[in-house]
């Protein structure tokens, strides 16, 4: 029985709302043998499962973002300047990557940075950690009009067609909220989930015939109230208990629990909160997600930021990231993911009296890899105190133009916002060239 | 964030906003009035003289008046035509979920049905802000000034929810001034803490705030009470407002006497925070405490001087001494934080920062996206309607309650939320700035569902620990913010941001559908509301009616009855479990936790 029968020319499109079809997730390994005696759709559900997850991999580009919560001392990390009364404490290394210096507590990471690249000519104008935090995510200012989308919004939406088969949703946030999806609507939110990828209230309880009814009749509901022509909350509610539906039945739930992962595999991610974020977003790759960010925050270091970075912050980084590279390499997924790393900021070139550094937005470094990217390159500089940059420099929406351009979404993409205006994706930001061959 | 709130400014709006010639009478009219209305306003009835004849729009009362009329004349320039009125039972439901926090029980809606059409409205209102609810207003608005004041971070150590609450219901029940209430949270000195000696709970607003030269103190105290962000201008001046670097420091200046200081239980873990003034003797290396300045940076290395100064430029002593007197008796100092409140609470921001803080609530929007953010950069959508309710505020003794009443009485918050081609159009949701020609939906606050859902089901019924109403009070807040806890993203900055996922996304779904409080209200338990249904006399029909108004205020349709007979025969007999099915689909629907 269809609760939602079609809509004919009505302006609200009836949700799909599907019921799941007689199966939990903690029955089906049970009952996966009677899974033929199933009806229709629960048998091309069942098709689903047998898909060769190698096959899925092949096809799909993905996106994992590393995001650094409260802006990262990039000065400390991926630009040395050594000797400059700006330069702190922290000694350059030589890495995998020919000609590229980074800081000397990233030396696991040194080893990857081959398959990285360095842009160390961001130069932007947002420091205070919400706008930066949004422009960051969305190559466009906060803007009093619009309300717009972020990267795992926006990629989500041109990959998610790439993988019919995704039962779980495309836009994977781990450890934080990301940035929301704006005028793509709800559909394109974050899914987000702690670190340890416990997702709650997962377990129905009861009979799924059960559950089935149950829903039958809430949709009955659903509908009366969204005829009403109310607005738009009221559809968004039952598209999003279609996804949930969705999420519920689905076995591959199973890609965020990292602890099935062997043990020597989560010892090289490490075990920290980052290090399992990122262990999870390789696994959420290669079962077709194609937006998955990783959020590491504690990067705010007003105060007594050098022993921060060198105990705490770096070595949790350099681990994790370390492994996550290295991982997606081995796997041959790199070549198909993206991998950012970046804050919303960077911070004052100028160490404090409390022997920290402030917001810092002028000139600062994020880096990129894997997809269609050039590795092992720097692009541009900043000049011996990292205060300025003095090559061309670069912002947040020609990050983005280049990583979706790394991705193969055509920068010509235009959407339009919910108050009928046209917006170019990235917010037409210009590629950086010296990041493609 | 559910959805954050923009819209196009007057200026840069499509073809079609100007006002034709036609609707310039109306509009003019209603500036005549406003005028008549900035005399007499003052003389607004108060709550209990008002009955009159339902047949009146404004119940009497002068102030639900001049809503009527700047709003309607909003209309007219937009070329809307209003909602059609919303029905008792939502009006009923609505009024309750803004006021109280939650949905009216069954009871509560037959009572206000049976009463007289003409007087129900505001006797209700009158109800739901008198004597008889004053526990239930100050819990909720306890949850609101809570999320306000000190964010819904529950872990902060140096900031005591149950402190910041106790104070909040205390005050908030005793309907204080405004004014009043944001003096005592600006000036207020002690210990954090309930139990300990010294305890003032107002101090949470401001314990968590002061580190590093209480630069979250200013930002957020002006925010706040001023709706002035000023947090950009710690570092440079405003590129897009007149907020320069020197207000914000001239502003933290004033918080330069006080010390948020740390109190140990003998072990690491910080027991309590205390408040106190301490003279202030500058940052200068001659500590001279009668010119106590301070030192900010600019962006191009400068170093500059700040002394108190307020954002209007009001400039008070530069002493850092607090206030005492020589032995022949002069007196010197100043208490800056003291000052402060002063100049907050005559300043004309106070009470327009408050006004659209509570139209926001009631609406959905406020005057201006954010609510909190009032400066010249940001014109309001119905600037006139701002300052005149701001100033009918000030003029009624900054009541809050009274400002609550003529909003909830006001012809805009009594439309329906159902849209017709005639008002479609106005849709903030988009973009477009609120005209409120009808009642914009918005999802419960995750602390309204929580006391719905205890309403609708009685599910603390089971289990109360029967202490005083005050321990219960903060007993049930405390296993509330568990409950909460699970929604809370943290952002990793000093700044504590912080976000709910709480916001229509899959997790409040899961939560809705499988989670521990949704189970326990739709358990069969002895004595619960769910097991009364189900064993009373009514016929099946009757109990489905029950859930439908207990949840949604109104009766199911025929194809809702026809799908819960289905229910009925699908459970063969077992009336409770089909009702908890029944249940089950309505509190997890749309309607319910959609204030519509």
């Amino acid at each position: 029985m269809n609760p939602f029968p079609a809509a004919g020319a009505s302006r609200i499109a009836a949700p799909r709302f599907m019921v799941p079809t007689g199966m939990s997730r903690r029955h089906f390994a049970s009952h996966l043998a009677g899974a033929a005696a199933l009806a229709g759709p629960a048998t091309a559900f069942t098709n689903t499962l047998l898909a060769n997850a190698s096959d899925l991999r092949k096809r799909h580009k993905a996106a994992i973002l590393l995001w650094m919560g409260g802006g990262p001392s990039t000065m400390d990390i991926w630009d040395l300047k050594p000797g400059a009364a700006t330069g702190g404490p922290f000694r350059p290394i030589s890495t995998s990557a020919d000609g590229v210096q980074i800081s000397e507590y990233m030396p696991l990471m040194a080893k990857q940075m081959h398959h990285m690249s360095i842009v160390r000519s961001m130069s932007t104008r947002e420091a205070d950690h919400m706008r930066g935090r949004y422009y960051m995510h969305t190559g466009y200012v906060p803007n009093p009009n619009v309300e717009h989308p972020s990267y795992g919004a926006v990629i989500a939406h041109e990959l998610a067609a790439q993988v019919p088969d995704l039962e779980v949703p495309p836009f994977v946030s781990v450890g934080s909220g990301s940035v929301g999806p704006g005028f793509l609507g709800m559909t394109w939110a974050p899914f987000v989930v702690d670190t340890n990828g416990n997702v709650r209230n997962l377990d129905m309880g009861i009979d799924p015939a059960r559950m089935t009814q149950r829903l039958e009749m809430l949709a009955t509901i659903e509908k009366g109230f969204i005829g009403e022509k109310r607005g738009g909350a009221a559809e968004d509610h039952a598209k999003v208990l279609d996804k949930t539906v969705k999420i519920l039945k689905s076995q591959q739930m199973d890609a965020f629990k990292v602890m099935q992962e062997p043990k020597e595999v989560q010892d090289r991610y490490g075990a920290t909160g980052f290090g399992r974020g990122c262990l999870m977003a390789r696994r959420l790759v290669e079962i077709g997600v194609p937006f998955v960010e990783v959020d590491l925050g504690g990067w705010d270091n007003h105060a007594d930021i050098f022993p921060t970075l060198k105990d705490r912050k770096l070595p949790e980084l350099d681990q994790a990231m370390s492994a996550l590279i290295a991982d997606l390499a081995d796997r041959g997924l790199l070549d198909d993911t993206a991998v950012i790393w970046m804050g919303e900021f960077s911070r004052t070139p100028n160490i404090n009296g409390n022997a920290g550094r402030d917001h810092w937005a002028r000139s600062w470094s994020v880096v990129v890899g894997g997809a269609g990217f050039k590795r092992g390159v720097v692009v541009g500089e900043t000049s011996s105190d990292g205060k300025e940059v003095t090559s061309e420099p670069y912002a947040s929406q020609d990050v983005m133009a280049s990583v979706l351009k790394s991705l193969g979404i055509s920068l010509e993409t235009t959407f339009t916002a919910k108050n009928g205006r046209p917006m170019k994706i990235a917010n037409a930001g210009k590629v950086i060239k010296e990041l493609f061959v | 964030m559910v959805r954050s709130m923009h819209w196009t400014p007057p200026g840069d709006r499509p073809a079609g906003g100007c006002c034709p010639v036609r609707y310039l009478a109306p509009r003019h009219a209603s500036r005549v009035l406003a005028g008549w209305f900035l005399i007499f306003g003052g003389m607004g009835l108060s709550s209990g003289m008002a009955r009159v004849s339902a047949a009146d729009p404004h119940h009497g009362i002068t102030q639900v008046r001049f809503i009527n009329e700047q709003v309607a004349a909003g209309w007219a320039d937009a070329n809307l035509q209003p909602a059609a009125p919303a029905t008792e039972e939502e009006w009923c439901r609505r009024v309750h979920l803004d006021l109280i926090g939650r949905i009216p029980s069954v009871a509560e809606l037959d009572a206000y049905l049976a009463g007289s059409s003409e007087t129900r409205r505001v006797d209700l209102v009158n109800h739901l802000l008198g004597e008889e609810m004053v526990d239930e207003y100050a819990r909720n608005w306890t949850d609101i000034w809570t999320t306000v004041l000190i964010g819904r971070d529950t872990e902060n150590e140096r900031v005591n929810r149950s402190g910041m609450r106790q104070w909040l219901r205390r005050v908030l029940a005793k309907n204080i001034p405004y004014d009043a209430f944001v003096t005592e949270l600006v000036t207020a000195t002690g210990v954090n803490k309930s139990g300990q000696k010294g305890f003032n709970g107002a101090t949470n607003f401001l314990s968590g705030k002061l580190d590093e030269n209480g630069v979250q103190a200013t930002a957020k105290t002006a925010q706040v009470f001023l709706g002035m962000q000023v947090q950009c201008t710690q570092c440079h001046n405003h590129p897009f407002n007149k907020g320069k670097q020197n207000q914000f420091w001239e502003f933290n200046a004033f918080f330069r006497q006080s010390r948020a200081l740390r109190r140990f239980d003998g072990t690491r873990d910080i027991q309590a925070m205390e408040l106190v003034d301490e003279d202030f003797a500058g940052e200068g290396s001659g500590g001279k405490a009668d010119e106590a300045e301070l030192f900010y940076e600019l962006r191009n290395g400068q170093v500059k001087v700040a002394f108190p100064v307020f954002v209007d430029g009001t400039a008070i002593s530069k002493s850092g001494y607090l206030p005492g007197a020589l032995e022949d008796g002069t007196a010197y100092g100043v208490n800056r934080r003291g000052e402060l409140a002063k100049l907050i609470v005559t300043s004309p921001l106070m009470p327009k920062a408050l006004v659209n803080r509570i139209w926001g609530h009631f609406f959905g929007f406020g005057f201006t996206r954010p609510i909190d953010d009032l400066g010249e950069h940001n014109p309001p959508s119905h600037p006139e309607l701002l300052d005149g309710l701001a100033d009918r505020f000030r003029e009624q003794s900054l009541d809050v309650k009274e400002l609550m009443r003529w909003i909830v009485l006001s012809r805009p918050y009594g439309l329906s939320s159902r849209t017709t081609k005639g008002n479609a159009k106005d849709d903030p949701f988009v973009g477009e700035q609120p005209r409120f020609s009808h009642f914009y939906l918005r999802q419960m606050r995750p602390e309204e569902l929580y006391q719905s859902l205890l309403t609708a089901t009685e599910a603390d019924r089971v289990g109360g620990d029967g202490d005083g109403p005050a321990e219960r009070g903060e007993a049930a807040a405390r296993r509330k913010d568990e409950w909460l806890s699970q929604f809370i993203i943290a952002f990793g900055t000093d700044e504590g941001d912080e976000a709910t996922t709480f916001n229509g996304s899959i997790p409040q779904v899961l939560m809705m559908f499988n989670g521990d409080l949704v189970k326990a209200a739709t358990a069969v338990g002895k004595g619960g509301f769910l097991d009364r249904v189900a064993r009373s006399n009514d016929k099946n029909a009757g109990k489905i009616d029950m859930l439908y108004r207990a949840a949604l205020a109104r009766r199911p349709t025929a194809r809702e009855v026809k799908v819960a007979n289905q229910m009925m025969t699908a459970r063969k007999g077992d009336a409770a479990a089909a009702l908890q099915d029944i249940w089950w689909a309505v509190l997890n629907s749309n309607e319910f936790i959609i204030n519509h």
